[in-house]
């Protein structure tokens, strides 16, 4: 081992460090891969929403074919928001109009519920996580500053919801337009609408539910604890990004889309800004370092 | 028996490069960088406080560590051990007031620099049991800014330690020898110059124990300065440079084991045993001999229960043949005549026992005060 080093030098004032913060991140990720108690569980309620519950639904109807219930159903169509109603192709039987309509604006919310739902879990139980191992006290003692900290942990939960939600956006979509494409005319997934959701809806508000879940995970005492009140937080926010995409999709506005995951975004910023203040050494460490 | 305040009777060595006047107005850091040179110090802790809600951790600690020296942290159970190890990190902030310096900086202001200094022993060892031994070495390698290239470190702090060959296993999977094992190569992984260990040896067979003490004596041959928390006395024997005896958060002596044992045994001590304890007394008023105390003593290797010992405190060493001679001479058949080094375990209840004493007789007398309605200062409350 080298000798230590005889001058020190001067230290610079505590600058926020990117790669720390993707260290912190990486490191969590690599945790969260080796953990299959916990991934396992994940990847089958992804693929519960995304494939099991679509596939069933559109293969069935597809069996049915116009039988009286559908053909009820499709009446009730027209109960849906004008620019919905025109996306529909006009031309498709009863039949494929409500496969349509069940692939392009029913199932939005899944795309909400999964991330939500994976990262929230991750997130409760990172930073009182972190305390009830032990691990807490290296991280307050290592170089790394707190918001290093909160960010890379707040990324690491962030990336397995998205990603889990990524690839089953990929593969709903290839489910949608091989069951219902051949009756619509070709394959029409996803729309423009479901792209707006995805890459600039779901992101913010998955940013909102985390650095709210974050703070929590920082301040209650156990995991147990943090598992229920992640659950008080996320819900009513799981129910407005439930409504607001399937309000955007329905009205086909991309407008709409647009404007409510500009707003999201602000929301987020300032969550997030808030947020990154809100994780203390002390809290790492298990003690009330009021 | 002297029981001044320890950092009042001790050399306090200078600060580095910012000056060590107790009363000196608080900066963020010294005027010129830390340089490692014999006698600086590496932490200053003056009148700090720390309180976790109502409940005082650390009151007016005040702890001076030089540099390339081990000090030792004694105390009981939330004595504020490891707190005091917490601030000097910046792990933790102290309450207002008081003044903590690492390497002449405010750990406050100055975290990271501080910290990347500091290599850190806590008392669980702080692993993250899904990865493997690499992977918890190479996550500390780049947090401390090593980058991903740190394998021959990685190795070479690992090897030193005996755990290079269960690199690859999972942590989870490691008894708890190699856990403290791997937590204390990590400590070193990126050359700090002040190691701060909490219990290091908890959990580790005696071989491992005397092998973690030994590196701790190499490294501060190399230069580093160790703090070291520990409940073992036996261990802070003969292992320390520096003992600081911690209650209640607050220091209640410090020194080198023996400036600390001539504070409280000024004297040189003799035990004697005789075959009849009543002749005994006959010690009293010889020449050299200053006090005579009775005491019993268990027998160390004989099994027996704890027998009749005179505790003499003598004026020189020197004395003790004369004294010997004087008691044959008088017809003591002398069964035992031991010059006796006070341990550190002696010391440790010594101290703990007179400060127990104290604070009954401080409450004795408070509470005729309380009684009467009028506090210490005799003012009506």
């Amino acid at each position: 081992m080298a000798a230590p080093t005889a001058h020190l030098g001067s230290p610079e004032p505590d600058r926020f460090n990117w790669s720390r913060m993707w260290v912190v991140a990486r490191t969590d990720l690599k945790s969260l891969i080796e953990s299959r108690d916990f991934w396992v569980p994940m990847a089958l309620l992804g693929s519960f929403f995304f494939v099991m519950v679509p596939a069933f639904l559109l293969v069935v109807i597809n069996g049915l074919g116009n039988v009286d219930a559908v053909q009820q159903v499709s009446q009730a169509l027209t109960l849906l928001p004008q620019q919905a109603q025109a996306a529909v192709p006009a031309a498709a039987d009863p039949s494929a109009k409500v496969q349509y309509v069940l692939a392009v604006y029913l199932f939005a919310p899944i795309a909400v519920v999964v991330p939500l739902t994976i990262s929230s879990a991750i997130g409760a139980s990172t930073i009182v996580g972190e305390r009830e191992r032990g691990t807490g006290e290296f991280l307050a003692h290592c170089p790394a500053d707190t918001r290093e900290i909160y960010l890379g942990k707040l990324l690491a939960s962030l990336i397995p919801g998205y990603f889990t939600t990524a690839v089953g956006f990929g593969i709903y979509s290839l489910i949608v337009n091989l069951v219902v494409g051949p009756n619509v005319g070709g394959w029409f997934f996803p729309t423009a609408s479901w792209w707006l959701l995805i890459v600039w809806v779901l992101p913010p508000f998955l940013a909102i539910s985390l650095s709210l879940v974050l703070r929590l995970s920082a301040k209650v005492k156990s995991t147990a604890a943090a598992q229920q009140a992640t659950g008080l937080v996320t819900l009513p926010l799981i129910i407005i990004a439930y409504g607001q995409s399937t309000g955007a999709l329905a009205t086909g506005g991309l407008t709409v889309s647009v404007i409510i995951g500009a707003v999201a975004w602000v929301i987020a910023l300032v969550s997030l800004a808030t947020g990154v203040r809100s994780v203390r050494r002390g809290q790492l460490l298990g003690v009330a370092d009021m | 028996m002297t029981n001044a305040p320890a950092h009042e009777t001790s050399a306090i060595p200078r600060v580095g490069g910012g000056g060590g006047n107790r009363h000196a107005a608080p900066t963020a850091g010294p005027a010129q960088a830390w340089t490692a040179e014999a006698g600086t110090l590496v932490v200053e802790v003056r009148d700090v406080n720390k309180h976790f809600g109502s409940v005082p951790a650390l009151s007016n600690l005040t702890m001076l560590v030089p540099q390339g020296r081990i000090t030792v942290l004694l105390g009981p159970n939330g004595a504020g051990k490891t707190t005091a190890i917490r601030v000097i990190t910046g792990a933790l902030e102290p309450d207002k007031g008081g003044r903590v310096r690492t390497f002449g900086y405010d750990p406050a202001a100055f975290g990271e620099f501080v910290r990347r200094q500091c290599g850190v022993v806590s008392a669980k060892p702080a692993l993250y049991d899904r990865l493997s031994g690499w992977d918890n070495m190479q996550y500390s390698a780049e947090l401390y800014g090593l980058g991903r290239n740190a394998s021959a470190k990685i190795r070479d702090a690992a090897g030193r330690f005996g755990i290079l060959e269960a690199l690859d296993q999972r942590v989870g999977g490691y008894s708890t020898g190699m856990k403290t094992r791997l937590a204390l190569a990590r400590s070193v992984l990126h050359d700090p110059q002040l190691l701060l260990f909490d219990e290091p040896t908890s959990g580790l067979d005696p071989e491992s124990s005397r092998a973690v003490l030994d590196l701790i004596r190499e490294m501060t041959s190399e230069g580093r300065t160790v703090v070291m928390c520990t409940h073992l006395l036996i261990e802070a024997e003969g292992l320390a440079d520096q003992i600081i005896v911690l209650e209640a958060g607050t220091d209640l002596l410090h020194g080198s084991q023996r400036e600390l044992i001539d504070r409280y045994w000024p004297n040189q001590l003799v035990w004697i045993e005789a075959e009849d304890p009543a002749q005994l007394d006959l010690v009293q008023g010889l020449p050299g001999v200053l006090s005579v105390s009775r005491t019993q003593r268990l027998g160390s290797h004989d099994g027996a229960g704890p027998r009749p010992t005179c505790e003499v405190a003598v004026d020189d060493v020197a004395r003790v043949p004369d004294i010997i001679e004087a008691l044959v001479a008088k017809g003591v058949r002398l069964t035992k005549v031991d010059p006796h080094q006070p341990t550190l375990e002696e010391l440790y209840f010594a101290v703990r026992n007179e400060r127990r004493e104290q604070f009954a007789e401080d409450e004795a007398r408070r509470a005729p005060a309380v009684a009467s309605g009028h506090d210490d200062e005799g003012e009506v409350a």
